[in-house]
């Protein structure tokens, strides 16, 4: 109990701190490492609490893909230095630090009084709900669920993940000039009139076939 | 204080949500960044889901986390592929250098 509570609080210091890093850091580089050690400390606080599988799909979706995917923007497009003032316009000077403070806090104040005044009625949940059950493994009990109860949402998040691929693909493409390439069309449509010649061959002479 | 209860994990949650919506609201300087936030603020989601899904003792808050995985990832895959064409074609990506929409 000791070693949770401990391994709780350094996990939950070691995510807030990157998260705040993530936002503050000048350099862009520098923010994907930290959102990277964000999502790990997280993932580890899910292995923790039992949601075993979903701490290690967090660490293969966004470590392993969504933040080397960040990685590859950021060093293409040459931007992770940040020049000037942290916050602050280039234009006039300005800054939004105050009112995004403000707004900020009241969100994080309007959220800590929800949690504190929230009490959890146990007739609440009704008969539909899947209990854990504690002698199947987390990545069993899930799997049980997912491609039975929830087929069609798996579903359908595996045509999003399609729409999103086509997507991206459809927005970066370009046509690059003097590239030489297939074109299917044009071989399938071909006929025989234009692809054969037939040619009277004299004897002893050969053909010219370019004449 | 050493029991470590649903309250601590939805006061995590809710730390991480503040930042990410901070990161929105301050950054002047990068489109990134703000995708990055916007990373934080569905973690932050996540964390609550499964908060609850373990001490409620009820398992679809752990599948909608993998659906909210789905789709944060294809998110974040259309937003990059934006911003590379954006780049392309204006050589910036400064947040208040952006204002083509008038926003």
């Amino acid at each position: 109990m000791i070693a949770h509570t401990v391994f709780f609080y350094i996990f939950s210091l070691i995510a807030i701190v990157s998260a705040v890093m993530v936002t503050v850091s000048k350099n862009t580089v520098h923010s994907v490492f930290f959102l990277i050690l964000d999502f790990i400390s997280i993932s580890c606080l899910f292995i923790m609490i039992g949601a075993e599988f979903l701490g290690m799909i967090m660490l293969i979706v966004y470590v392993g893909a969504v933040a080397v995917l960040f990685l590859f923007v950021v060093m293409m497009l040459n931007v992770a230095e940040q020049k000037g003032q942290w916050f602050s316009s280039r234009w006039d000077g300005g800054t939004h630090i105050p009112v995004g403070l403000l707004v900020s806090l009241i969100i994080f104040f309007e959220l800590i009084i929800v949690i504190g005044g929230w009490k959890y009625k146990p007739d609440l949940l009704n008969s539909l709900s899947i209990n854990i059950s504690t002698e199947v493994t987390n990545t069993r009990s899930i799997g049980n669920v997912l491609y039975t109860d929830y087929i069609l949402l798996f579903q359908i998040s595996g045509m999003i993940l399609l729409v999103a691929m086509i997507g991206a693909i459809v927005l970066t493409y370009r046509e690059r000039a003097g590239v030489k390439r297939q074109s299917y069309v044009k071989q399938i449509s071909r006929e025989r009139d234009e692809g054969v010649d037939l040619v009277e061959a004299e004897r002893n002479k050969g053909v010219k076939i370019d004449a | 204080m050493l029991s470590i209860g649903l309250g601590h994990y939805l006061t995590l949650a809710a730390i991480i949500f503040t930042i990410g919506v901070v990161g929105i609201f301050l950054n002047r300087k990068n489109v990134i960044v703000i995708l990055m936030s916007i990373e934080l603020i569905l973690l932050a989601v996540n964390i609550n889901l499964v908060a609850f899904s373990i001490f409620i003792n009820d398992l679809s808050g752990q599948i909608f986390t993998l659906f909210i995985l789905t789709v944060a990832a294809a998110e974040a895959a259309i937003g990059l592929a934006i911003i590379v064409v954006y780049f392309r074609n204006s050589d910036t990506i400064r947040v208040e250098e952006i204002k083509n929409l008038k926003g």
